[in-house]
């Protein structure tokens, strides 16, 4: 359903900040597949989906969804069709907007353009908003009328998460959502992620920094390395893989060993 | 202490301006952009009505200045989403063009005289003034204003109002739900400067005249006005901001009218309505360095000072 050809990304060419983020990428995506992404910082993973979600054009390469030639469309015309939720929080809705405000702009991608820019919200679609909420349980429904702003960090990554999927994308894109929540709100979301992803049978992207998270969630793995995909297991090979395996792994794809703490971290709780 | 024809006259003219302060509650508070182009504009909606008028279309004029401020604005916009120019100095670059522009449109003169022209005011003398006596002129200029008011509740309710809202809010999320930021800010500015001309047009034809330096300052009173009724009524919901608005713009008119009256000269206003706008904005961050120091000298009275 994605198809990624050939891409590549250099920021500030020709400069002493030069960076090559993606370099002669290709990337396959199935429909219904369930990707987890790790890597080290500075890897490529955010750059990637970047380039997926239109923040700026490649430099080189093409970008296909379902067909549709997407490498020169903008962000905001992809939007309608992929969801995407960020690290941080706040970054996914309108502080002081209401709970239903900030709904009613997500469901904004069903609507005609023309007219309908100036009908209002129905009582009905605010039914639905509450149906939704009411799914995530935590009583957001009763408080529709509350800027979210008042909202705690993951209340409001639950919200954005029901906001990316209230009409249903055809991929989402998950860049670390609950690594800014405390465990029990990081467990809850990801729970919510989960229902949400295997119920719509969303095609879905997430990166994590959590090895175990990588291996547990999905269907796939990749793991990315200056800006390229080092390793894609899927299938027999990514079954019965332990922690332990997909670092060794990666010393051996990518010549040298993940120097990041957190995913160390990660991968020593178990021990 | 204030006699009947200067609150009358504060109430005029304050709902005159009024749609300036709801301009730029439109581009300053919700779109999060300081639109200089206001000066300019409440400038060109003068000339172009003033215009209009003396060509004998007095009700037509102001339609006419409110398509003229509604272009002002697409210009600012055209600058800051298209060309890259900063929003503060789109504003005033399309500004400083629109004096010339607004000089041509009073046929290069610097001020047109309406005295011999019908206005809107004295189209509705005979058939008001019956029932509303001298209060005609009120009556007028609160009507035009509070259809405006009306409109932009409504407006800011509808799902086009609520995306541009969000576009002042958070811009990155509202590019991650399918909307156009370029659009939005360029449709707000465009209302925006719509009104402020709007306000123009009915003050050219309130004072019988358009003069070139009319609009000069005009972003500032407008923003003393919103903050004054921000303050005092508060924000929240669309139709208390409104509100708010109006009760500031209002109140201002009152505060100069006072200000007439103890007789500080008319050339100060200018000063006492930055001075105004400077201390409101700062206002936050006085209060929180005036509780810092409260915290620091109740810590050093604690522990004895060093």
């Amino acid at each position: 359903m994605l198809e990624l050809t050939n891409v590549s990304k250099t920021f500030n060419p020709g400069t002493v900040n030069e960076k090559t983020a993606i370099s002669h990428l290709n990337f396959k995506l199935e429909d219904g597949d369930f990707v987890t992404i790790v890597g080290s910082n500075g890897a490529g993973k955010s750059t990637l989906f970047n380039a997926i979600a239109g923040s700026f054009y490649v430099d080189e390469g093409t970008i296909y969804l379902d067909g549709k030639n997407f490498t020169y469309l903008p962000e905001y015309r992809r939007a309608k069709v992929i969801g995407r939720l960020f690290q941080d929080p706040l970054k996914g809705t309108a502080p002081h907007m209401t709970i239903e405000e900030n709904l009613s702009l997500a469901y904004l991608r069903t609507a005609k353009p023309g007219f309908a820019s100036f009908s209002r919200v129905s009582k009905k679609e605010k039914e639905m908003f509450r149906e939704h909420l009411s799914l995530l349980g935590m009583h957001l429904e009763d408080r529709m009328r509350h800027p979210v702003g008042l909202l705690s960090g993951g209340q409001r990554q639950a919200l954005t998460l029901l906001m990316a999927t209230i009409v249903t994308p055809k991929l989402l894109l998950l860049d670390e959502h609950t690594a800014a929540l405390d465990p029990g709100t990081a467990e809850k979301v990801l729970e919510l992620t989960r229902s949400i992803i295997s119920e719509r049978k969303i095609s879905c992207m997430m990166v994590t920094h959590n090895m175990h998270q990588a291996l547990d969630l999905g269907n796939r793995t990749l793991m990315m390395s200056d800006g390229s995909i080092v390793l894609d297991l899927k299938g027999e090979e990514r079954k019965g893989l332990t922690v332990e395996d997909l670092l060794q792994k990666f010393r051996q794809k990518a010549n040298k060993s993940l120097d990041n703490d957190r995913i160390l971290l990660s991968s020593l709780e178990t021990e | 202490m204030l006699s009947l024809s200067v609150v009358q006259n504060a109430l005029e003219v304050g709902f005159i301006y009024a749609l300036v302060a709801l301009a730029l509650f439109l581009s300053y508070s919700i779109l999060d952009i300081a639109d200089l182009t206001t000066d300019g504009s409440f400038t060109l909606g003068c000339a172009v009505s003033a215009t209009v008028c003396i060509a004998g279309h007095s009700v037509l004029a102001l339609p006419a200045a409110m398509l003229a401020g509604a272009l002002a604005g697409f210009v600012t916009a055209f600058l800051q989403t298209r060309l890259g120019v900063p929003s503060i100095l789109a504003g005033i670059v399309t500004n400083t063009g629109l004096y010339t522009i607004n000089l041509a449109v009073m046929g290069f003169s610097s001020n047109l005289a309406l005295f011999n022209t019908d206005t809107i005011f004295s189209m509705a003398k005979n058939p008001l003034s019956p029932v509303f006596g001298s209060w005609y002129k009120l009556v007028i200029a609160a009507a035009i204003t509070l259809v405006i008011c009306v409109f932009i509740v409504l407006f800011l309710g509808t799902r086009l109002g609520i995306s541009i809202r969000a576009t002042g809010d958070n811009a990155d999320m509202v590019r991650a739900s399918s909307i156009n930021t370029t659009t939005m800010i360029t449709i707000g500015l465009c209302l925006a400067n719509a009104m402020t001309s709007l306000s123009g047009a009915v003050l050219a034809q309130y004072n019988k005249s358009a003069d070139i330096n009319l609009g000069t300052g005009m972003v500032v009173i407008g923003l003393a006005s919103l903050i004054i009724g921000q303050t005092l009524v508060g924000k929240g919901s669309m139709k208390r901001c409104v509100l708010a608005v109006l009760v500031g713009s209002v109140l201002y008119r009152f505060i100069i009218a006072i200000a007439l009256k103890v007789n500080i000269p008319a050339e100060c206003l200018k000063l006492v309505s930055a001075i105004i706008v400077g201390f409101a904005i700062a206002l936050p961050s006085l209060k929180d360095w005036a509780a810092f120091q409260k915290k620091r000298v109740a810590a050093g009275r604690g522990k004895g000072d060093v």
